[in-house]
């Protein structure tokens, strides 16, 4: 199959040949990463700007090095150092980047559907590295990546996903993987963090972990973001950590072979205990190893697309 | 993959396997006291006839080591073709210091392909040297780049594509103009 | 300008008098007449319907404060372009219209430039804020024919409890934009629902308007004053609003044509021309909705006209203003939606909702062709075929999801006071 994307905005618009796609070229690029010489020379001569209106080291970081690593130009801007803040708007400021010759745009923004609308409007390629509640479309991939690499297949893999899931992008992005490739999804937490409407999508929904807990061939627990309990969605993050936390005892009863993955930052002490994340069923650094490559696959893949096909 | 043109064969299977032969044969003259031997396969034929070479310099009493190394990530056309050249796998030594290289392709042309795959096999470590062998070299330069062995040459009109092709990937044998 | 017309050879429809029948209209120095005057103009009218001009009882015309969006004279224009011969305009401009001088300066200057009638409504409390009562009595004097806090919504009961006592002293209507802000407050965007589930937008759920149409029709069960629930959207509102008016309660309600033209899903690509709030719900919403105007639970079609310049509503979908234009594009979709798609009323019964029954509530003597009546007149032609083009928009705004829409029905002249204030060019 043909790559003819010059965005990628989110994994629901994608077949699963697509993700497939992507896997198989960020596999590429981890054996890379592996190397001395960490460099291919793909995007020489590419200008990749960072726009991250809503702040985050951690993918900013990846993304760049993804970059640099693919030899591409790198421009970081962040809403505070920006024009936006000075009341420019979103479409201005990117038509601003395309005028600098700006070849790629990996944008987060707090806005859903950001990131679809920069794409519609530029020639430039629109990465979206999360755009509100809607999908964080590289960290659904590096999550499924995790689970093909170590468990070498995600059809029929059973993965549990833990938390605030609707108010979460990652979530979104990997029901969206997981059920393209055949996983067998369960939604776990509290009802009002868990909307029924998501059944829709194929996914199981449960509000008692210790009820799923040794099925799981992998465990995602989601961050528990403290908006959420001002805004009264749940009491308090020790009541969640007692229902929900993956913590030193329910770690026990997983399968032997099961994996623990989280995106970061984590809240040790309430989605699960330190003591597990630094465990053996942790796969949360390789999560972060995972992403440079996925980063690097979804770069070149986007990158490569036809400047006639950018309209 | 069809082609819209007609295709005439240039040569048939026997000539293909006669020209792997010729080409075992420079190879072992030219790698005489060379070791230890890698040959690494550009994908996609370059690696079916990598493994190929293998076999019948083993044949020759020369032992060598295949692998592939892809070279999608190093071409100098990334957004200038219709379609997104698709990552494969490479397969190298760990440690390249002490080996001897040998690239491996079907069809020698203009030499890009070639020069993508010696920045590939570098990106991952120093060979001592580097070789480059081809069963076809249909002239047509654009770097100054040529093989080391070839086992033959062949010419086609400048429009023309020459297409290799081998019963593990196209399920037939032949080297045919299109 | 001649304001004596002959209009012959039409359906003459006229709920008011229960007339619907082949005949002639004439309006004589802008009065509707028995017989026709020398020198009036000529209008031929066969194979089109003549009914009374259409009142819209919900339209924002942005001025004073936004006339970037709209002003008076081109919102009126444009109603005019639409088939309407009045209008009612919403308080939500800036300064919010909840002083007398405001209805003052509104009223002189649609009698300035307003193409057709305009009528005013004034703010329920002070700034819309939902707090103190605004001046209503003084507004009353100015002109205003309805009391509402458009935009937003009265969240306290008791407030709402004392402004519809009060609004019963002057025999003026409640309308009101039922929002429960605490079920749907303003970062709500869509309806809360499986699309904005998987868009990951805040939802806006059904409750949140259905709590408050309840809340309604018990202040107006317990005052006697009419209260009118505007743009209904939901399944639960209609049945609320059956159950209320079967036990005679002076609970209305009306329905905008976005509301039974699309779903939720049209969001999908987060195109904010689909934007507006109440936003747009599933198909057993509109299912309800249908069955509400068919068997008369909701008897009043509006179009909630809401413009808005282009810059405004090209941006990231949450940052966008709510609303669309629907001035020009509601005759054509009511005829097209109402008659023809889904067949739920006779042509009767959609004038009624579009003349009569806005004029009754509002106690407009118009809404009629009754003689020595004010001679508004609409000549609608059913079947007409069109393509709506919002480059040719009269109004200022463009903010529509229905561009390019084939639509069949569509008012080809506007009469107000016996002067032709738009006409088709065919």
């Amino acid at each position: 199959m043909n790559w003819t994307r010059k965005d990628l905005l989110a994994l629901g618009d994608l077949t699963a040949d697509e993700i497939t796609l992507i896997l198989d070229t960020a596999a590429g690029f981890k054996v890379v990463g592996q190397r001395r010489l960490k460099k291919v020379p793909s995007l020489r001569g590419k200008t990749l700007v960072n726009l991250f209106v809503e702040a985050s080291t951690r993918t900013r970081t990846s993304f760049e090095l993804a970059a640099v690593r693919l030899s591409a130009d790198v421009v970081n801007i962040t809403a505070s150092s920006s024009s936006l803040a000075k009341g420019e708007s979103l479409k201005d400021t990117a038509k601003n980047l395309e005028a600098l010759a700006a070849d790629l745009i990996v944008l987060r923004h707090s806005a859903a559907g950001a990131a679809q609308f920069l794409a519609e409007r530029l020639r430039a390629g629109v990465i979206n590295a999360g755009d509100g509640s809607h999908e964080h479309p590289t960290q659904g991939l590096l999550d499924v990546f995790t689970i093909r690499e170590r468990l070498g297949r995600v059809a029929g893999v059973k993965v549990g996903i833990v938390g605030d899931i609707r108010f979460s992008r990652v979530a979104r992005s990997n029901i969206q993987a997981l059920t393209k490739l055949g996983a067998e999804v369960t939604l776990i937490g509290p009802p009002t963090l868990v909307p029924r409407e998501f059944e829709r999508t194929g996914v199981r929904i449960t509000h008692r972990l210790d009820d799923v807990l040794g099925e799981l061939d992998v465990i995602n627990l989601l961050r528990i973001q403290h908006e959420r309990q001002k805004a009264g969605y749940f009491p308090g993050t020790g009541e969640y950590a007692t229902l929900f936390g993956l913590n030193a005892a329910r770690a026990e009863r997983l399968k032997p072979e099961a994996l623990v993955m989280h995106p970061g930052p984590i809240h040790r002490g309430v989605e699960l205990d330190g003591s597990v994340a630094d465990g053996p069923h942790s796969v949360i650094l390789d999560q972060v190893t995972n992403g440079l490559a996925v980063r690097m696959a979804v770069l070149y893949l986007c990158g490569a697309v036809p400047t006639e096909a950018k309209g | 993959m069809t082609s819209s043109m007609p295709s005439s064969q240039l040569l048939d299977a026997a000539g293909v396997e006669l020209a792997i032969e010729r080409l075992s044969d420079t190879l072992v003259l030219g790698l005489e006291g060379v070791s230890p031997i890698f040959l690494a396969g550009i994908p996609t034929r370059g690696v079916v006839l990598a493994k190929r070479l293998q076999s019948s310099l083993a044949a020759r009493g020369v032992t060598c080591d295949c692998g592939a190394v892809d070279i999608a990530m190093y071409r100098d056309d990334l957004g200038l073709r219709e379609e997104v050249v698709v990552v494969r796998d490479t397969k190298l030594p760990i440690n390249l210091e002490s080996w001897t290289v040998v690239l491996v392709d079907d069809v020698h042309q203009t030499g890009r392909t070639a020069r993508a795959a010696i920045e590939a096999v570098l990106g991952f470590g120093r060979p001592r040297r580097i070789f480059y062998a081809v069963l076809v070299d249909r002239g047509g330069r654009e770097l100054p780049i040529r093989p080391d062995f070839t086992a033959t040459e062949l010419s086609v009109g400048a429009n023309s594509q020459m297409r290799v092709r081998l019963i593990e990937v196209d399920g037939e044998e032949g080297i045919f103009e299109e | 300008m001649n304001s004596s017309v002959n209009i012959r050879g039409g359906r003459v429809v006229d709920p008011a008098s229960s007339r619907d029948e082949l005949g002639d209209v004439f309006i004589v120095d802008g009065k509707f007449s028995p017989a026709p005057a020398a020198g009036a103009v000529e209008v031929e009218a066969r194979g089109l319907v003549v009914c009374p001009g259409f009142i819209d009882m919900h339209v924002h015309l942005r001025e004073p404060g936004q006339g970037a969006k709209e002003t008076i004279e081109t919102g009126t224009r444009a109603a005019a372009a639409g088939g309407f011969t009045s209008v009612l305009a919403m308080p939500n401009t800036n300064p919010v219209a909840d002083h007398p001088g405001i209805i003052a300066w509104m009223a002189e200057r649609a009698a300035a430039v307003g193409a057709v009638n305009v009528y005013l409504s004034g703010a329920i409390t002070v700034g819309s804020e939902g707090g103190q009562l605004a001046s209503i009595g003084a507004m009353s004097a100015a002109g205003i024919v309805a009391v509402t806090d458009d935009g937003r919504c009265v969240q306290s009961h008791d407030v709402m409890l004392r402004a519809a006592e009060y609004c019963g002293m002057f025999g003026l209507p409640l309308l009101d934009h039922c929002q429960d802000a605490s079920l749907a407050g303003p970062e709500a965007v869509m309806h809360q629902g499986y699309w904005s589930t998987l868009l990951g937008l805040p939802g806006w759920p059904r409750m949140a308007e259905e709590i408050i149409v309840a809340r309604n029709a018990f202040l107006a069960e317990a005052t006697g004053t009419p209260i009118h629930c505007q743009h209904l959207t939901s399944a639960g509102s209609v049945r609320l609003l059956r159950e209320a008016r079967a036990r005679g309660i002076p609970l209305s309600g009306e329905v905008c044509p976005h509301h039974i033209a699309l779903t939720d899903e049209s969001l999908k690509d987060y195109d904010t021309n689909f934007k507006m709030n109440p936003p747009l719900r599933e198909e057993a919403d509109i299912d309800a909705l249908l069955q509400g105007i068919a068997d008369g639970t909701i008897d009043i079609l509006a179009t909630d006209h809401a413009p808005h310049a282009p810059y405004e509503k090209e941006v990231e979908f949450a940052a966008a203003p709510f609303g669309i234009v629907g001035l020009e594009t509601a005759v054509g979709l009511f005829c097209h939606l109402l008659l023809h798609c889904h067949g739920v009323v006779d042509l009767p019964k959609l004038v009624a909702m579009l003349t009569v029954n806005p004029a009754r509530l509002l106690g407009l003597n118009r809404g009629t062709l009754a003689l020595g009546a004010a001679a508004d007149v609409t000549l609608l032609d059913p079947d007409l075929e069109w393509v709506v083009d919002k480059a040719s928009f009269v109004s200022k705004g463009r903010n529509t999801p229905f561009h390019g829409w084939k639509l069949q029905g569509r008012a080809v002249r506007t009469i107000v006071g016996g002067r032709t204030v738009w006409k088709n060019k065919v």
